[in-house]
């Protein structure tokens, strides 16, 4: 009927028109240029590039790529004097003994707190701060309450930052949204950039995080919104302090978060706790974590926002057992202090002035030409001849990236996804999704005076939908940062190399006492171009799985080819009982909380199933599982699921 | 020399402005967009081409569609048999949820990812059989302008064979507030409700999640 109606129809004058105009108007685009630029003859050039590159796909920095001339990409400004700058060293924010506001509470503060809002800008800059924070924290009295706590103030808000060098950049600077310490350090700074908070087990970190972000009206840069929701990746935190994609809040708002710094099982299945070497601790001390992460997860801009700058780390250590101290010379004696240095990576697409570019409409992932090492374009770090710490994080948003030393040295691997491994492993390169981690031991000491070694990203990715697999040749693209080997001697506390290598760290939790008793399967698809989980898409009112408190599950994901997904579950971190149904590999081997699945997930070979434990304890509630290349978690590649006490209703659907 | 020969000869000329995007690397020049401001990143983003809506107007797309409003952009064509009945009803619902915002402050635009085919009578009737109400209009115009809005409003995929396929860029809608630079997207076939309420959790004073509602 509908076609019929069509036929019918004759095409009025008006209709003509249009058809003559558009006619008119398909030969001006076939020449190229635009109607007001043709009778301007001459301004075109400019223009016309823009035009054919704005909104396009990203060329990723690797050379190898740029041969492709059907989608030229944006290519920001070239570094021509790498190595010019040292490596920004994250910043520990310092505690509070009281917060200057409001005491907090269990329950939401009603208080208000008039504070300087940065966001504001300088006019009506003071504004009365209230609690976004509706839900009481879980546990709280139980836990010690405030008085148990270490305080932290922060807050996100912009700062002027410089990715490249300032010998060859000087006045370059990026509106960058980070966390800063309201609180300044003993030098007198407040610690802003990639941020790295230290905190102990059996001390409870109480969190005061300020929104401080533009308000609306100033300029974003094009890109980014104002509202926040900071996660705490792979903490074992109850819901309302895990920073979920629904609990986002605006400038002008706080938010208490309080990271009880507990080990799981310690309300479940490790009631009485547990002992390493006849030292107590609450929960399995087997859960023991060590290097998490924090960062923005507000609904449909955690790309943007991440991108934006907002990613930090936050590394946990565990004094009360003796094992990852923070001191070298106690416990496993990991290289301490200034000795253990996180870094973070981060890939950027920068304009003419320094500035971040991000394209909002990116389907796939968005790749950046430039790839950093701590907000730093190719820095530098001078070493001391000895031992020391990395913790690799790769920020994404959408790059796998493949580390190794570039006079092909081994690293020695000690954590997998923060969670210190049951033994070292002794690897020539390490392979990370986004928001993979590893914590490795690089030995200098035997290298002479003035040696220079790169570490180098060699994975080669040509588009944001993942990665190849495909091993580059070493080159000045690859390099990512230099180590310059002093000739300064120093004293190294740590333990042996051999015994780092050899030593027993955190063998597995033994899960047999807790036997799996539901199985569930989540494939992860597309349909019409919008992804699916089972079929069926995100909707905030769904929660797709209700695990008993207390218990296992073995969950299946499973994923086609064609693209590749670092698939991340919030609350605890899993085993992997096998890969397409083999046994694990060296990378699986350890508790996770990212997981590689689909093309290239291992090496070039694709991963279309992989199969995994999980205990899901202590806290109730409601947590995601979704991609972590952020730009598809972005277009809702995401599920929920909830923790319930068996005689919910729900239990165990 | 007439407007059309004039056109024609200015193909030559204007090669070397086309060229420019495919310049090969030994002479390649800098394309380093300037971030800027938002005008000349709007300029960027959104081509200003003609497009046609389904009452036959010829209108700007940046200018007289998107430039400092709320907008829902998805792409459908008439005769799509598999998904777009069931897009069109779901985004009626949207629409419902938005109620009389529609047209004042928010626009729904549905462009045709057939144009040769879909004329703006052809909108015009299915707009009609859909019972379309104002605020939402479907749009059309040459095939090269209509690939000109899908590149750049993010429905392309670096892989041509998937790219070719039109039911694959028809899942989703983008949706935004061009004043404030803020774009999402999600599923077409979302629950509709939702589909309104991301949009609103964007906005300076809007709705926010009620967490209770979603609990399961």
């Amino acid at each position: 009927m509908f076609k019929k109606i069509i036929k019918a129809t004759n095409f009025s004058r008006q209709e003509k028109m249009v058809e003559r105009y558009m006619k008119e108007v398909n030969d001006i685009q076939a020449a190229g240029v635009s109607r007001r630029d043709l009778f301007k003859m001459g301004l075109t050039a400019g223009v016309g590039g823009l035009t054919a590159i704005g909104g396009g796909v990203f060329l990723p920095n690797l050379a190898e790529a740029s041969n492709s001339s059907s989608s030229p990409g944006i290519i920001s400004p070239p570094c021509t004097k790498p190595w010019s700058d040292p490596l920004p060293i994250p910043k520990t924010p310092v505690s509070v003994g009281n917060f200057t506001g409001p005491v907090a509470e269990k329950g939401q503060c009603l208080e208000t707190q008039n504070l300087y809002n940065p966001g504001n800008g300088p006019i009506g800059a003071y504004e009365n701060f209230t609690e976004a924070r509706t839900e009481d924290h879980q546990r709280w009295d139980e836990l010690g309450g405030l008085a148990a706590c270490t305080k932290y103030e922060l807050m996100a808000k912009e700062i002027d930052w410089n990715f490249y060098s300032a010998a060859e950049y000087p006045s370059f600077n990026s509106k960058v949204w980070t966390y800063v310490d309201m609180n300044p350090n003993s030098n007198g700074d407040y610690a802003a950039g990639v941020l790295r908070l230290k905190a102990q087990y059996g001390s409870p970190v109480l969190m005061r995080m300020y929104n401080g972000l533009p308000k609306n009206g100033r300029d974003t840069q094009g890109f980014g919104i104002n509202q926040c929701s900071p996660h705490l990746h792979n903490a074992h935190n109850p819901p309302e302090s895990d920073g979920g994609p629904m609990r986002f809040w605006d400038s002008g708002k706080w938010y208490d978060f309080w990271y009880p710094n507990i080990r799981a099982g310690f309300a479940s299945t490790h009631k009485a706790g547990t002992y390493r070497n006849g030292l107590w601790c609450p929960g399995d001390w087997q859960e023991t974590q060590s290097t998490l992460w924090f960062h923005d997860h507000r609904m449909d801009f955690t790309s943007q926002n991440v991108y934006k700058g907002l990613a930090s780390f936050y590394t946990l250590f565990s004094k009360d057992i003796n094992l990852d101290t923070d001191d070298e010379t106690t416990g496993l004696r990991l290289p301490s202090g200034q000795y253990d240095i996180p870094l973070l990576f981060t890939d950027k697409v920068l304009d003419q002035t320094g500035q971040m570019f991000f394209d909002t409409f990116n389907i796939e992932g968005i790749l950046g030409d430039q790839q950093t090492v701590n907000f730093k374009i190719k820095p530098y770090l001078t070493v001391d001849r000895r031992k020391y710490r990395f913790r690799f994080l790769d920020a994404g948003p959408s790059r796998f990236i493949e580390l190794s030393l570039s006079n092909g040295a081994r690293m020695t691997r000690i954590a997998n996804c923060g969670n210190l491994l049951p033994k070292a492993q002794i690897v020539p390169s390490i392979r990370l999704g986004v928001a993979e981690r590893a914590d490795v031991i690089i030995d200098f000491s035997t290298y002479e005076p003035g040696t220079v070694i790169y570490l180098e990203n060699r994975l080669e990715q040509l588009n944001g939908k993942g990665t190849t697999g495909k091993i580059l040749a070493s080159g000045s693209n690859t390099q990512l940062l230099k180590f310059i080997v002093s000739s300064a001697t120093v004293v190294d506390n740590s333990a042996p190399l051999a015994t780092l290598q050899t030593q027993v760290m955190v063998p597995f939790p033994d899960r047999t006492k807790n036997p799996v008793k539901i199985k569930r399967k989540f494939d992860f698809g597309t349909s019409n171009g919008a992804w699916v989980v089972n079929g069926q898409f995100f909707n905030p009112t769904v929660i797709s799985a209700y695990p008993i408190e207390g218990s296992q599950e073995e969950w299946t994901l499973t994923s086609g080819g064609g693209w590749s997904h670092p698939v991340h579950i919030h609350h605890e971190e899993f085993q992997i009982v096998n890969r397409d149904g083999k046994a694990p590999a060296i990378d699986d081997l350890s508790r996770k909380d990212v997981v590689r699945i689909g093309d290239a997930a291992q090496a070039t070979t694709g991963t279309s199933s992989i199969t995994f434990d999980m205990q899901f304890r202590d806290w109730y509630g409601d947590y995601p599982m979704h991609c972590h290349n952020v730009v598809h978690e972005d277009h809702a590649m995401m599920i929920r699921w909830k923790i319930v006490p068996p005689t919910d209703p729900n239990a165990g659907k | 020399m007439k407007k059309r020969d004039f056109i024609k000869n200015m193909t030559g000329a204007s090669l070397g402005v086309a060229a420019l995007a495919f310049i090969p690397e030994s002479f390649a020049i800098p394309l380093t967009p300037v971030v800027g401001n938002q005008t000349s990143r709007s300029k960027r983003a959104f081509p200003n081409v003609p497009v046609v809506t389904h009452e036959g107007k010829v209108v700007r797309f940046y200018d007289d569609l998107i430039k400092n409003k709320t907008v829902m952009i998805n792409f459908t064509y008439t005769d799509c048999q598999g998904i777009c009945p069931g897009m069109t009803a779901n985004l009626k619902q949207v629409y419902k949820e938005f109620g009389d915002r529609m047209g004042k402050d928010i626009f729904m635009y549905s462009i045709s990812l057939q144009p040769e085919h879909d004329t703006p009578a052809v909108l015009k009737a299915y707009t009609e059989m859909h019972r379309i109400k104002p605020g939402w209009t479907f749009l059309t115009g040459s095939k090269a302008n209509i690939e000109l809005l899908r590149e750049h409003l993010g429905y392309k995929f670096s892989d041509p064979r998937l790219d070719k396929d039109k039911s694959e860029h028809l899942g989703v809608v983008k949706f935004g507030i061009e004043a404030l630079e803020r774009w999402g997207m999600a599923p077409a076939l979302g629950d509709p409700k939702y589909l309104a309420e991301y949009v609103r959790w964007m906005e300076p004073n809007g709705a926010r999640p009620v967490l209770s509602e979603m609990m399961g």
